[in-house]
């Protein structure tokens, strides 16, 4: 059974807007007919430009926001007529806002949420360990929360999110601003709580270093439109982005000529062809070992970020 | 992972767990605000110096103004400088930060999680004057007694009640301020609210000069508002100068309470409502 349910869900706002003394009245939809299932245990990521609707979206999973017309289920219920009951069964983390409480230690926000979400004083210990110890928490949890640095924080925020066992949990932003390490470390961490726990993951990031790593699916909206739904290579496969091969040759030639892609740049012994993403780069190679001196060469695919800059452009929708 | 048991029923039961927690967490936060703890209750004793000199020419010229005696009067200014905090009559950190909230819309953070966002409120807010009244509350009280001859309750009734008249005068105060937070639910620009909400505490809970001095309507019409009950009530009681006795001056708190309690209820849910139907 689906843990998130959407059938044709639309969410309508009126922007007044004052012209001199005269206001004009208009409705932006800023989510227009999206329809989706989410699994339990799946991780999508929920990428879209600003303004494409994607925090209109989770606030309406949470439901801190009822939508203008069709239904929802989140983990059975109605969102927004259970958002005190359905709040208990899941997290949230915004990435550039805290839950913690600022001036007191790690370990007080740890223990409030404990008798917040009512949970047996044995359970929240076995999470805190596992917390403590995947996250690296163990030297901080006596540290005000305004000492510590963005990514310290930023893995207390998630362990406060997770510390109730929330079925779902909804992930806004999480590595906004850290740097590379600490990157790495957070979705480690996340995939592994997902693997063990089962728990459903939302991610909504425009960090797609962040989808490559954790997601099994993508879903990209703008507009309030669902423009893809789908796996990761699906995605590229469905753009026409192409992909790179680059020979390196015996000597410098004159371009190469091959059936099925061509050179786009020569640099002395070394060219640059491009392919389509749906022709198979193996009879590419056979023909150019077969005619020419080849002695090295590798296949670049499209970045993720092409493949998505492409999705955007007003052409596809 | 299964969905498991629905457990709203008993974390209902448990409801009053959650808020003694929260309310701990926020007296022991105020409790890392050492200097600005010390540096306020010394700013409040500079000034009952200041206010008695005021005061005592004032009863100088009309002995037993408002019926208080020049002690009554000097104690008056004392207690004041020390409750001015506690009870938030100048406003307070909790709710002004509940009111950046509202206007940030981060308020919307509060709404995700399963709490009751007045209940959290009041709690957070409690646990700070608790931890101001124990820690500065006292204090100029203390420094003036050894200056001037102060009037102290003289029997536990009395103290009983002025622990409870303390904690309901909180209690007035928050759901006030609570009130005035929220208005920002509906007004862009709360600054003239705020003032607003400002000058009426300072003048009706008797910190400019004490209610019992304004004579005729105003005077009857001070002593009836909301504010009245926040700080002058108290005070009267400790003083045992309550104009219908201590039984009465509780209940006066206590029906302010009530109503403002409900009203801030009401407030919450149209405001919630409003996020969660108009999108904030």
């Amino acid at each position: 059974m689906a843990v998130i349910e959407l059938s044709n869900v639309s969410r309508a706002f009126t922007v007044t807007s004052r012209n001199g003394f005269r206001r004009t009245r208009r409705e932006v939809r800023a989510v227009d007919g999206m329809s989706f299932t989410v699994e339990p245990g799946e991780v999508m990521g929920y990428i879209g430009p600003n303004g494409a609707g994607k925090s209109t979206t989770i606030k309406m999973l949470t439901g801190i926001l009822v939508p203008s017309s069709g239904s929802i289920r989140v983990a059975g219920v109605d969102p927004s007529r259970n958002r005190l009951k359905l709040a208990k069964r899941i997290g949230v983390v915004f990435g550039q806002r805290t839950t913690l409480w600022w001036d007191l230690p790690l370990k007080d926000s740890f223990a409030v949420l404990q008798k917040m979400y009512d949970v047996p004083i044995a359970r929240h210990r076995e999470n805190l360990a596992t917390f403590v110890e995947l996250l690296d928490l163990g030297e901080l949890l006596d540290v005000p929360v305004r000492q510590l640095s963005l990514g310290q924080r930023m893995r207390g925020d998630i362990a406060a999110a997770l510390l109730h066992d929330p079925e779902i949990v909804y992930l806004d932003e999480p590595t906004i601003g850290l740097d590379v390490i600490s990157k790495a470390r957070l979705r480690e961490f996340l995939a592994q709580v997902n693997a063990e726990r089962r728990t459903t993951v939302i991610l909504t990031t425009h960090d797609l270093d962040d989808i490559e790593a954790l997601c099994s699916r993508v879903m990209v909206i703008d507009h309030g439109h669902q423009i893809y739904d789908g796996t990761l290579t699906g995605l590229r496969a469905s753009q026409s982005a192409p992909r790179t091969l680059v020979v390196d040759l015996a000597t410098s030639l004159p371009p190469i000529e091959i059936q099925g892609a061509t050179v786009v740049k020569v640099d002395g012994p070394r060219q640059h062809l491009t392919f389509p993403t749906t022709t198979s780069a193996a009879p590419l190679l056979s023909q150019i070992a077969a005619n020419y001196p080849l002695v090295d060469l590798s296949v670049a695919e499209p970045t993720i970020e092409s493949v998505i800059t492409q999705l955007y452009t007003p052409t596809h929708h | 992972m299964p969905l498991g048991p629905d457990t709203t029923s008993k974390w209902e039961r448990r409801l009053p767990c959650v808020y003694w927690a929260i309310g701990v967490r926020s007296f022991r936060r105020f409790s890392t605000y050492r200097i600005a703890t010390a540096s306020g209750a010394f700013t409040n004793t500079v000034f009952g110096f200041i206010l008695c000199g005021i005061y005592l020419t004032l009863w100088h010229e009309r002995p037993g103004l408002g019926g208080y005696d020049v002690a009554d009067a000097l104690t008056f200014v004392w207690l004041q400088q020390g409750l001015l905090m506690p009870i938030g009559i100048f406003g307070a950190t909790t709710t002004v930060e509940l009111g950046e909230r509202v206007r940030s819309g981060e308020i919307a953070v509060d709404l995700y999680r399963p709490t009751h966002l007045l209940l959290w409120w009041l709690s957070v807010d409690l646990g700070r004057a608790m931890f101001q009244l124990a820690v500065r509350g006292g204090a100029p009280l203390l420094v003036g007694s050894l200056v001037f001859d102060l009037k102290f309750p003289s029997n536990p009734i009395t103290w009983l009640a002025v622990a409870v008249g303390l904690v309901l005068g909180i209690l007035v105060s928050f759901t006030i301020r609570y009130l005035v937070a929220l208005s920002g639910f509906w007004i862009t620009d709360t600054r003239g609210m705020e003032q607003l909400a400002l000058v009426l505490s300072c003048f009706f809970s008797g910190t400019i000069l004490p209610l019992v001095v304004f004579p005729g309507w105003i005077g009857e019409f001070a002593r009836a508002t909301p504010w009245a009950a926040t700080l002058q009530v108290p005070v009267d009681i400790w003083l045992g100068r309550s104009p219908d006795g201590i039984g009465s001056a509780l209940l006066f708190q206590l029906g302010w309470l009530l109503v403002l309690l409900l009203a801030g209820q009401l407030t919450t849910s149209v405001a919630t409502r409003k996020v969660v139907i108009q999108g904030g």
